[in-house]
């Protein structure tokens, strides 16, 4: 069995009185890459945005029971920590266009005031960039503002960013649906070669993707967890009737 | 004939689209004449005195018709002192307005009360800073003086200033509001994620990418405090010389203008009077293509 790096329990998540995500418990194995998988509006990038707190950023926006990093309540923490631990990419690329890319990739230390030596600061970029695959494209251009890479460039810069941080979990909020079949393929590859490192969580709508990315899955329809299991096994003999109709098609 | 009648149409068509693009075209290129005209105009009409001065009425320091020597240096300073003073005060309160507004308050009652009054302030007439000045700032500064054991003016550069500050705060203030609610919700999320903070948010995200736009209205705001005239001359003190300290009377350029115009008879000394409003007008001009260049240099996209 796997071990568990985060769980929530019970995990609701409201919008003023609107219950958006109703009573999820879910385990998430420790460097696996987990899916959560759903037609749009099932609540899949509101549970990713409730397991770093992003959630309660937004006015009126609420959440009842609770998320878990080893064992550790977060809603106990402070959440600038639990944001530093657990990384987030979003759906559409957002590097900082005023900093030049070596300053988006250490922005997260610049961004809390954090001050490192010199040497710390490039191996850090270093190793961000060469985890995202990316060092080799920008390493002579490290200085420059980042606005002229491909949207798959900046997405990967964007992953680079929140490695930097040395994240223990990374969520993935539908990081290609903003990016063409090619640059996609690209970051797919990569999200394979970094569960080696670091946890991953990612929402997509993309069956396909979560077929070739994940090795679990969790499938949500409006707001519940409808089934969670090993991503092979719920591909071939799913257990639930919903989840067999969504990956033939039938609805979504 | 069905081919004839549309082309008649396209015909009828691109005559509405000639005439239409000849409003646009002569509209802009009346602004460009008026703009050359004053130009011209004030160039013309101040020769007299640049042919008597030449280019040392900049730097003359003494304004003193009786004896036809003039120099407007007294003026230019002034106007300098109190605008770049006021920006100085009111470049932490409009940016403050600009953050509260555009970050923290974007809508609902509170909201929607100081845009009204921020919009109020810039609206009301001159005449009343002016008046309030007299009736409010006046005594108060007195006070200040007296405890300072200085002559108590009341009026001066100072007194000047703390109008111009409130006269200009709107400016920059709503630009500024503008522009930060302009910033994309992506790069704050993107920076909270990392687990910035809201007040590091504001100040390594916000602020850097609406950076061009405030500076625009900060420029509009100097703009307008070096052209105030007639709160400023109701409380400057209209001392044509140059200004000692910072509670010491003076006069501005504007001020000068709507305060001497009337008085001369002389060709000369309305030449020169002249001359001080090109002066004012080259100086605008010459900030306002500096603050566009830096526009330019900072703008993200």
């Amino acid at each position: 069995m796997n071990k568990t790096i985060l769980k929530t329990k019970k995990l609701s998540a409201y919008f003023g009185k609107e219950k958006v995500l109703k009573d999820i418990d879910l385990s998430f194995p420790e460097k696996k890459v987990t899916a959560i998988m759903g037609p749009s509006g099932c609540g899949k990038t509101t549970l990713i945005r409730c397991i770093n707190r992003m959630h309660e950023l937004i006015p009126g926006a609420t959440i009842t029971g609770n998320v878990y990093l080893h064992d550790e309540n977060i809603s106990a923490l402070n959440p600038i920590l639990v944001r530093r631990k657990i990384g987030m990419v979003f759906q559409r690329p957002n590097p900082f266009p005023t900093m030049s890319i070596y300053d988006n990739v250490i922005a997260g230390y610049k961004l809390n005031g954090l001050r490192l030596p010199k040497d710390e600061m490039n191996t850090i970029v270093e190793d961000s960039l060469k985890k995202s695959a990316m060092w080799d494209e920008v390493k002579d251009t490290l200085h420059r503002k980042g606005s002229f890479l491909s949207g798959g460039q900046q997405q990967r810069l964007c992953i680079a960013r929140a490695l930097a941080m040395k994240p223990e979990v990374i969520l993935l909020d539908e990081p290609t649906s903003a990016l063409d079949p090619k640059a996609t393929s690209k970051i797919e590859e990569l999200i394979v070669e970094l569960k080696d490192t670091v946890t991953i969580l990612i929402v997509t709508h993309n069956t396909a993707q979560a077929a070739r990315v994940s090795d679990f899955t969790a499938f949500m329809y409006v707001g519940e967890l409808i089934e969670f299991g090993n991503t092979s096994k719920m591909f071939t003999v799913p257990d639930n009737k919903m989840t067999e109709e969504y990956l033939t098609g039938k609805f979504g | 004939m069905t081919g004839n009648k549309s082309t008649q149409k396209q015909d009828a068509f691109a005559v509405k689209e000639k005439i239409f693009r000849g409003i646009l075209y002569s509209a802009a290129i009346i602004v460009l004449f008026l703009v050359l005209g004053f130009l011209i105009t004030l160039t013309i009409h101040s020769q007299l005195s640049i042919k008597e001065y030449g280019f040392g009425f900049v730097f003359g320091k003494v304004w003193k018709p009786t004896k036809n020597e003039l120099g407007a240096l007294p003026f230019i300073v002034g106007t300098f002192y109190t605008s770049f003073f006021a920006l100085l005060l009111s470049i932490p309160f409009s940016l403050s307005i600009a953050i509260f507004l555009g970050e923290y308050f974007k809508e609902g009652a509170i909201s929607t009360f100081l845009k009204s009054s921020v919009e109020l302030l810039a609206g009301m007439p001159s005449i009343i800073y002016g008046f309030w000045g007299i009736f409010m700032l006046v005594p108060i500064v007195q006070k200040i003086q007296i405890a300072l054991g200085i002559a108590p003016y009341g009026v001066g550069i100072f007194t000047s200033s703390i109008i111009l500050t409130i006269m200009i705060l709107p400016y920059s203030a709503s630009i500024g509001r503008e522009v930060i609610q302009l910033v994309p919700d992506d790069l704050k999320e993107a920076a909270y994620s990392l687990g910035a903070t809201r007040f590091e948010v504001i100040r390594k995200v916000i602020i850097p990418y609406a950076r061009s736009g405030i500076f625009a209205g900060i420029i509009l705001s100097l703009g307008r405090a070096l052209g105030e005239t007639m709160a400023v001359m109701m409380l400057i003190g209209n001392l044509n010389k140059i200004p000692k300290g910072i509670f010491s009377p003076a006069n501005t350029m504007a001020s000068l203008i709507a305060n001497d115009f009337a008085e001369t008879t002389e060709e000369l000394y309305l030449s020169a009077i002249i001359e001080i409003g090109l002066i004012l007008f080259l100086i605008t001009m010459i900030i306002n293509l500096i603050g566009r260049m830096i526009i330019k240099k900072t703008s993200v996209t």
